[in-house]
């Protein structure tokens, strides 16, 4: 087990160099950095001493891979691609364009945005899952098609509605909470808790449908017979039965999410003014601040492999027969 | 008035896969083999519901794919002059929807402005009141009679199209299911009341600069096709081939290919489409020589996003197919063929490539509903279309703070979710349909 996880956290290290890579050539080398430096500027009247000290103060003004100037190690380590790309290795990201450091700012705002994600992960699941077992229970009767056409409704309706009509709702009609805004500790209480209520009710559709899904291809499998032959109750087949051996399926999807969750969601955070890591990439992403969304691709990708990791971890968990090696 | 037809990149594309739809249509029609998955499909009445209400959204957007743009009135030296406004046949039909426009909001079937402003009564006295609408219900002259119009309106409108609708039905469909024919009709009733009532009111309102919402939300059926549709030019090429070569030559090969989708896959898509649409918008503001026409550039930026979309995301196919293949290539008539000394090639053409098609196929319906949503969230984020370009993201985008005026300006949000709305469930219900009848895996024994 010990090996293996080793072995996956090396297989890590090229996946996240080509990632580096990507985003390196799509912001470095489709554009260069003088091409950034006069969006920056403004594109009309701007001079090239202007572009220079944009790049001098950016550390943008050395060759992109090889540097012929310099001797020895140099070489390769005084450009573009080494100074921008070997730190995130060890989570040393920069500076924003704005001059603060990444590092500092992804460690703030992790919290808020955990206090969003978490809650609506957990309960959202807790709410799919039995919502799920109980058209399992219905299934091929009225309230069972009830229940899927439901979910196909909700599956179809944009994520947007959801967050602009809860909170018009909830917030300008009723007056129940805060439109938006965020403060910490036990008092940011009234500020989550409509995002959370509006992400699980936006996830309601497809994944509810999902895990009906896997629970009735599980139903019709032989132990389901045995069971029921024992005199169980249907509600015991379901909750007991069906739902352990559903699991690995389950996980499958729900675990590589885990650690994403330390990302926040772009739109609920921006929407309701939560200072997260979402909203620090959509302010990124409208002020072109390739450094931050750089950092922030970087940190998504490291995230979604420790999910494979632990999807795998957690499979020995619930089925004894899995080994790693 | 003369005109000259302009092709834009968009438009090419689209009906390239139109042409292509057709051609595999044409294709699998003489071949009862194919087609029997195709019969369980029309065997469903909500498939069938769906697939009307989807091809209404298609042909609105086929005809607003047509552009030309039209001459101008006055010529100096006698050359022809053409006017810089790219417009389509749809624009031309729906003309009064499009030229009819207030000052600014107005709200559904309203008669009077949506602002107060200072008016000259008939005694030369200024008053503040809200003025009547230029165009909406202009035809009444007392504004009380308004909802008997509206109601008389609706109703002949909707009856002139049943009738016509029943007069279809007859022409075309001898034998039709009750669902069906009750959908046509309910269908015809709606767009006959509603082209009798947008002849003369705004029905959806007006948006901030008087612009007509319904207008608006036509409009921005075309858009979203466009991204539902082009993105699987880009995803289906790229999909097929490398899963297929994965799975089937494995080794080297497949740990390439492996690498080049985890590493994909392990960026957030909304980061890495983030990402490429903000290098492609500095390749565009760069070089603005390269497009004759704002339109040009607005449309060159959809067809980038639906490119972008593509390569982000055919990564989830990619992966069934590697698998699918993995599967196949151990089969005993894989094993024969390459007994019989059948060359790589044409093991993968003849035989592998068929019995992968019914995951392609369900895979590009199921994504289309995705992507229809997507646009509107990566429009909101702002690496969406061009702001410029009417999609239901750039709608939602402007209306969304509306939702904090008072009285609250509501129409143009709610035109533009229950549009996509329709649009999506139609989408759902259909892939569902192609999605059953298509995968091997459902015992259709009971059937």
């Amino acid at each position: 087990m010990i090996a293996y996880l080793i072995r996956r956290i090396l297989y890590a290290i090229p996946i996240l160099i080509g990632v580096n890579l990507l985003t390196f050539a799509l912001f470095f080398v489709v554009n260069t950095p003088d091409d950034m430096a006069r969006m920056q500027l403004g594109i009309k009247r701007v001079t090239p001493e202007a572009i220079d000290k944009w790049k001098q103060q950016r550390g943008y003004d050395k060759p992109l891979f090889v540097n012929a100037a310099a001797n020895g190690g140099d070489k390769f380590t005084d450009t573009i691609f080494w100074q921008k790309s070997a730190g995130m290795f060890v989570f040393n990201f920069g500076f924003s364009d704005d001059g603060r450091s990444i590092s500092r700012e992804i460690a703030a705002r992790m919290g808020p945005s955990l206090a969003i994600a978490l809650p609506t992960f957990l309960i959202g699941l807790v709410v799919y899952v039995s919502f799920a077992l109980l058209m399992t229970l219905f299934r091929a009767t009225a309230l069972d098609w009830a229940g899927v056409a439901l979910c196909v409704l909700l599956m179809s309706i944009s994520g947007l509605f959801y967050i602009i009509g809860g909170q018009f709702l909830v917030s300008k009609l009723w007056h129940l909470v805060p439109i938006s805004g965020y403060t910490g500790g036990a008092d940011s209480f009234k500020f989550v808790v409509l995002p959370i209520l509006i992400g699980v009710v936006g996830g309601v559709g497809s994944s509810s449908r999902w895990y009906r899904t896997i629970f009735l291809e599980e139903i019709g499998k032989d132990y389901v017979r045995t069971a029921r032959a024992k005199g169980l109750s249907e509600l015991r087949v379901l909750f007991t039965h069906v739902l352990k051996n559903a699991m690995i399926p389950i996980l499958t999807g729900v675990v590589v999410v885990i650690p994403l969750l330390f990302m926040g969601s772009l739109l609920t955070e921006s929407f309701f003014g939560i200072p997260g890591l979402g909203s620090y990439t959509i302010d990124a992403i409208n002020a072109q601040d390739f450094s931050v969304v750089r950092a922030m691709v970087f940190l998504g990708s490291v995230l979604y492999i420790a999910g494979l990791i632990l999807t795998d971890v957690s499979y020995t968990v619930v089925d004894p027969r899995v080994r790693l090696q | 008035m003369t005109f000259i037809p302009v092709i834009l990149w968009s438009d090419a594309l689209v009906f390239l896969l139109l042409g292509a739809g057709v051609a595999v249509a044409l294709y699998v029609r003489k071949r009862e083999h194919l087609m029997l998955p195709w019969r369980r499909v029309a065997q469903s009445n909500v498939a069938l519901v769906s697939l009307l209400v989807l091809s209404l959204f298609f042909g609105i957007g086929l005809l607003d794919s047509l552009h030309f743009r039209t001459s101008l009135p006055q010529a100096n030296s006698g050359e022809k002059v053409y006017s810089s406004e790219v417009l389509s046949v749809f624009d031309k039909l729906v003309e009064p929807l499009r030229m009819q426009t207030e000052k600014t909001y107005s709200a559904p079937f309203a008669l009077h402005l949506y602002a107060k402003e200072s008016l000259t009564d008939a005694q030369g006295n200024i008053v503040r009141d809200y003025p009547r609408l230029q165009y909406g219900g202009a035809h009444l002259a007392d504004g009380l009679q308004r909802n008997a119009d509206v109601v008389w309106r609706g109703l002949s409108g909707a009856l002139a199209g049943v009738f016509l609708g029943v007069l279809l039905l007859f022409a075309f469909i001898s034998k039709g299911r009750r669902p069906v024919i009750i959908a046509v009709l309910i269908l015809v009733a709606l767009i006959g009341a509603l082209i009798n009532l947008a002849a003369v009111y705004h029905v959806l309102g007006t948006d901030k600069v008087g612009q007509d919402v319904l207008y608006l939300a036509l409009k921005s059926i075309r858009t979203g096709l466009i991204i539902g549709t082009v993105t699987t030019l880009v995803t289906l090429p790229l999909a097929l081939f490398l899963g297929v070569a994965a799975g089937y030559f494995r080794g080297r090969v497949d740990d390439v290919i492996q690498y080049i989708y985890t590493v994909l896959s392990s960026i957030p898509s909304v980061l890495l489409i983030a990402a490429a649409v903000l290098t492609m918008q500095v390749i565009i503001d760069t070089h603005p020589d390269w497009f004759g026409n704002s339109a040009a550039r607005a449309d060159m930026r959809l067809v980038a996003l639906c490119f972008i979309l593509g390569v982000t995301s055919w990564t989830g196919l990619c992966r069934l197919l590697r698998g699918e293949t993995l599967k196949l290539r151990e089969m005993e008539y894989i094993q024969a063929a390459q007994a019989f000394g059948v060359s790589g090639l044409r093991i993968l053409s003849r035989h592998i490539l068929p019995n992968v098609m019914h995951i392609i196929l369900i895979a590009l319906v199921m994504d289309f509903s995705a992507l229809v949503l997507a646009e509107a969230v990566l429009s909101y984020v702002g690496v969406g279309v061009d702001p410029s370009m009417i999609s239901f993201g750039t709608m939602i985008n402007g209306a969304r703070l509306e939702m904090g005026r008072e009285p609250v300006v509501w129409w143009a949000l709610a035109a533009a979710f229950s549009f996509m709305l329709v649009l999506v469930l139609a989408a759902n219900l259909f892939a569902d349909a192609v999605r059953d009848a298509f995968d091997p895996r459902l015992n259709r024994s009971a059937v």
